[in-house]
């Protein structure tokens, strides 16, 4: 990654201990068939609503199923919502936002009007009424998240290209006759990387948040599929009996929230002090 | 300043159009026509609703008819009938849950506007101290934290546990018999936890903002001059820095009324509070269209007030913006 010092990240400790969360995540959500003790779906009728104990340690759900196999196999929720998600806002940010900057005059202006129109709509209304008139699917809400969460990058990468596109080095691509998706794309972009990534970790934590909201209320991820959010929604029904239901998974959210916030605020304080703002 | 004033409100009409307009979009997202399944979700429905649907929405029409006569409607508050049992105008069901969720937002506003100026700023000026580095941890927690789960919590150690805070509703079933004060007295005990929860993702945030926003302008040269000319560190940090830093955050504090607005919903579900947020959820739970319609264009143009009363502010407070 132009831009970034790895020097200066590898000696922040509060950006390093976010990596290493985020690190762990993937190794545990990969390798969750081998590693959760129990299968997330068996129904135990006989242990419903156990405490945490040597053989079931976060303790069973109202049905009587393992709840740390249900956080171990949720995280692969996690990560697929987030990831796509972002993905998807990285690319129409990309897109709008170099194109905006790119061009300038009246493209410009209606882009960015544009995000200004989306950005007066609270982002849980317009998912919650979308995913009203759609089906609350998995990939519905992965694509309604991207689809309401790409505003910022838009205004990032057009700043950026913006400041980039009177530079030496376009002027020179332009003489020898690079075409404008080829400035655009090749030239001007790679330099604007280092902020798109850490936007994109930032968001990674947002899209987790908001999809753990939905599927709290009932409107994300649907049962039988674990996720953190619906693990917690069976939590709030036992919250008289039952603590071990509300607790570990929210722990599991705030750590692994916390932890793609550090990376991603320790990316942009060791990014090169030219390119940040 | 009135040049300013007129000059914001027309800039608003294009982004009260675009508002209308996607909310037209996500309302004709639904595949089929909205009658279709309104219809097959309600075994009762039968010709009568679906031929009332079909001349609500005027789905026999051209698009661009149909949108224009729907801003029309719009326009005169008419927002349909709900489709709920009740059947009632949706603008009266949202009017009278309106004033609770304005309430606990600005009662947020207030408590973020409070408490994170003080934070930043005394973050910023003692630097790296002991308060810094506590700050900085209660602003990432208070950041990554899902609010939700912290309202279980909370819930569980105030209202199961200590017994301290109702938690759900705003008034307790004796609030008849109560006298005013006391009334209040309960009503206050209601909002606490749902007001904090509701701040404190903003709260995190703007302390962030204004910590380094309070941080680069005492760098700035004319904080030097007002120190060498002796004024007192309190004069210096309190009356000239303090101001000129709080100007950018005004801007982010604007930014941050959808999100505030969102999280009623979450809140208000929790806590079963029976406002806006609350109607929208139950709507959507219960595929209430003209509802969620409703909410949606009143949610956005909450917003768009929010902002027009932040921009007028910053004009206030800097005369460089109302004169240009």
């Amino acid at each position: 990654m132009r831009g970034v010092s790895w020097h200066k990240f590898f000696t922040n400790k509060m950006a390093l201990a976010g990596g290493i969360v985020v690190v762990l995540l993937f190794i545990i959500s990969l390798l969750a068939p081998w590693i959760s003790p129990y299968d997330p779906g068996e129904i135990n009728l006989r242990m419903v609503l156990s405490p945490p104990s040597s053989n079931h340690l976060f303790g069973t759900d109202q049905l009587g199923r393992d709840v740390l196999s249900r956080m171990i196999w949720g995280s692969r929720i996690s990560l697929k919502v987030g990831f796509v998600a972002t993905g998807i806002a990285i690319v129409i940010g990309i897109i709008l936002g170099a194109v905006a900057g790119y061009y300038g005059k009246w493209v410009d202006i209606t882009i960015m009007r544009f995000v200004d129109i989306m950005l007066c709509f609270p982002a849980f209304f317009l998912i919650l009424a979308v995913i009203a008139f759609l089906e609350p699917s998995i990939w519905n809400i992965m694509i309604v998240i991207g689809a309401t969460g790409w505003m910022g990058i838009t205004r990032l990468i057009r700043a950026d290209f913006i400041s980039l596109k009177e530079r030496d080095f376009v002027q020179a691509a332009r003489t020898i006759g690079a075409g404008d998706p080829r400035i655009i794309f090749v030239h001007i972009l790679p330099n604007a990387m280092a902020s798109v990534f850490v936007a994109a970790t930032l968001g990674v934590a947002g899209a987790i948040l908001t999809e753990s909201a939905l599927s709290f209320l009932g409107i994300g991820v649907q049962p039988p599929t674990p996720s953190w959010g619906n693990i917690l929604t069976a939590g709030k029904d036992n919250i008289d009996i039952a603590w071990w239901l509300s607790l570990y998974p929210g722990l599991a959210i705030l750590i692994t929230v916390l932890g793609y916030n550090l990376l991603g605020e320790g990316i942009r304080d060791s990014l090169d002090p030219r390119l940040r703002r | 300043m009135l040049k300013y004033l007129i000059k914001r409100l027309i800039f608003m009409v294009p982004l009260l159009i675009g508002i209308t307009i996607i909310c037209f979009v996500v309302m004709h997202l639904a595949p089929g026509s909205p009658t279709d399944i309104q219809t097959q979700m309600n075994p009762k429905a039968g010709a009568e609703l679906k031929e009332r649907l079909r001349s609500m929405y005027e789905l026999d029409k051209p698009l661009y008819q149909q949108y224009i006569s729907w801003v029309k409607r719009l326009a005169v508050l008419d927002m349909g009938i709900s489709f709920s049992l009740d059947r009632r105008p949706v603008v009266d069901k949202i009017l009278e849950r309106l004033p609770i969720t304005i309430l606990i937002n600005i009662l947020s506003m207030i408590l973020i506007i409070g408490a994170a100026i003080p934070i930043g700023v005394l973050s910023a000026v003692h630097q790296d101290s002991l308060f810094d580095k506590i700050s900085a941890v209660f602003v990432f927690v208070g950041f990554s934290i899902p609010t939700f789960w912290l309202a279980l919590l909370l819930m569980i150690l105030f209202g199961v546990n200590l017994g301290w805070l109702p938690i759900s509703g705003i008034r307790s079933l004796n609030y008849e018999y109560l006298p005013p004060f006391q009334g209040l007295i309960d009503l206050i005990k209601h909002l606490i936890l749902p007001v904090v929860l509701s701040a404190l993702t903003g709260l995190a945030g703007l302390s962030r903002y204004m910590r380094s926003s309070m941080l680069e302008v005492i760098r700035q040269d004319y904080i030097t001059t007002a120190r060498a000319k002796g004024l007192s560190e309190m004069t210096v940090i309190y009356k000239h820095a303090l101001r000129n830093a709080l100007l950018p955050v005004i801007t982010i504090l604007g930014l941050s009324i959808p999100g505030l607005i969102g999280g009623s919903v979450i809140f208000e579900t929790i806590f079963a509070i029976p406002g806006m947020g609350q109607l929208f959820y139950m709507s959507v739970m219960a595929r209430d269209y003209p509802v969620i319609m409703g909410i949606l264009v009143i949610g956005a143009v909450l917003t768009l007030l929010g902002n027009l009363i932040a921009d007028v502010s910053y004009a206030l407070a800097d005369p460089r913006i109302r004169v240009s």
